[in-house]
């Protein structure tokens, strides 16, 4: 029984993966710089693939992630059903970059200027991804921060005039300050679920969710 | 007939309130043109019919590409937030999927801030350079 299980379990797994090119959607993982992007990919990253590789490094400063990095591959199963995704961490899009602000987390100017400018090209880089590349949007957001900007208002804009599927998430509900409630408030128009990347609270209803909205 | 004094000379603040009339005829990039050109002259501009989400999209990706440290920081942009009235209003079928067009804000990152804004309301701080 237990043979014949792990069997059709290998069969099943090697037909899915020889169909993955086709099968597998690209989900960009968007929001505004620090809203945990990255801490959420290596999350999933980490849950989901065998040898639990991170997507990239997470960091406090503003604009840690300045490239677009994809995750291939993921498979997540909910319910006896397998979802296969690539994730797109992307970096946080903003309108404004000034390197000033760098410096004060201990930055030399050098390295600021430097982190600045590649900060400019990551943003414009998530842009372009998301015109062109991606099959839906998972929006993170800092559910401590004013979901009510305009970067988020442009950015689920965008994101709708494309047909998108969009899943929501407030993150970061392990800090006092958090209000999902707020988010809830500012995108009635979309559900959205709390989690926190971090501690890994409420991960299996975001991966019930993953499963609904992408799979 | 009194000569029109140059923008530089003057010590206020500059606005642009550019008409829907205006931008109507525009290409996306010529659009994006007019407000950065605006914008990196340290004038505020204020769209009557604000911009596509695609225009949006684009208008961020160019800003990124003319970032540069010590003097162009980017953009303050406003506008209100899409109202869920506006998707069922006779008047928004009737114009297609561009009826969100609402009235935009926008200014040099270093000179305007917003100090709340909600569905009905942008409240912002503008100040000299």
């Amino acid at each position: 029984m237990g043979l014949l299980t792990n069997l059709r379990s290998s069969i099943s797994r090697a037909v899915s993966s020889m169909f993955s090119d086709e099968e597998s959607k690209r989900i960009g993982i968007y929001g505004p710089p620090n809203a945990g992007k990255t801490t959420l990919a290596n999350r999933i990253a980490r849950d989901w693939t065998e040898h639990g590789d991170v997507v990239g490094p997470e960091s406090h400063v503003p604009h840690e992630t300045r490239r677009a990095r994809r995750k291939e591959n993921v498979e997540i199963e909910r319910n006896g059903n397998t979802v296969t995704i690539d994730i797109v961490d992307t970096p946080g899009v903003t309108t404004k970059v000034d390197y000033t602000e760098f410096l004060e987390h201990d930055m030399e100017k050098d390295d600021a200027v430097r982190r600045s400018r590649e900060a400019t090209e990551g943003v414009a880089e998530a842009m372009h991804w998301l015109r062109e590349d991606v099959d839906g949007v998972v929006y993170v957001l800092d559910s401590t921060e004013d979901p009510f900007t305009q970067v988020n208002t442009m950015l689920i804009g965008i994101i709708e005039s494309q047909d998108l599927p969009v899943l929501i998430l407030a993150n970061k509900i392990d800090l006092e300050d958090s209000s999902v409630q707020r988010i809830r408030n500012a995108f009635p128009q979309h559900e959205t679920t709390e989690l926190s990347a971090l501690e890994g609270d409420n991960m299996d209803e975001v991966y019930d969710q993953i499963a609904e909205y992408f799979g | 007939m009194a000569e029109a004094k140059h923008p530089e000379d003057e010590d206020g603040v500059k606005i642009d309130l550019i008409s829907a009339e205006r931008m109507d005829g525009k290409t996306t990039m010529e659009k994006i043109r007019t407000i950065l050109d605006g914008v990196r002259d340290n004038k505020i501009v204020i769209l009557e019919a604000g911009l596509t989400p695609d225009e949006e999209s684009r208008l961020i990706e160019v800003t990124m590409a003319e970032i540069s440290p010590d003097e162009f920081t980017g953009l303050e942009i406003e506008t209100y937030p899409k109202s869920q009235a506006d998707d069922s209003s006779l008047l928004g079928r009737l114009m297609g999927k561009e009826e969100t067009k609402k009235l935009t804000v926008i200014g040099p990152a270093n000179q305007i801030e917003t100090l709340h804004k909600d569905e009905t309301l942008i409240s912002a701080l503008v100040s000299r350079k």
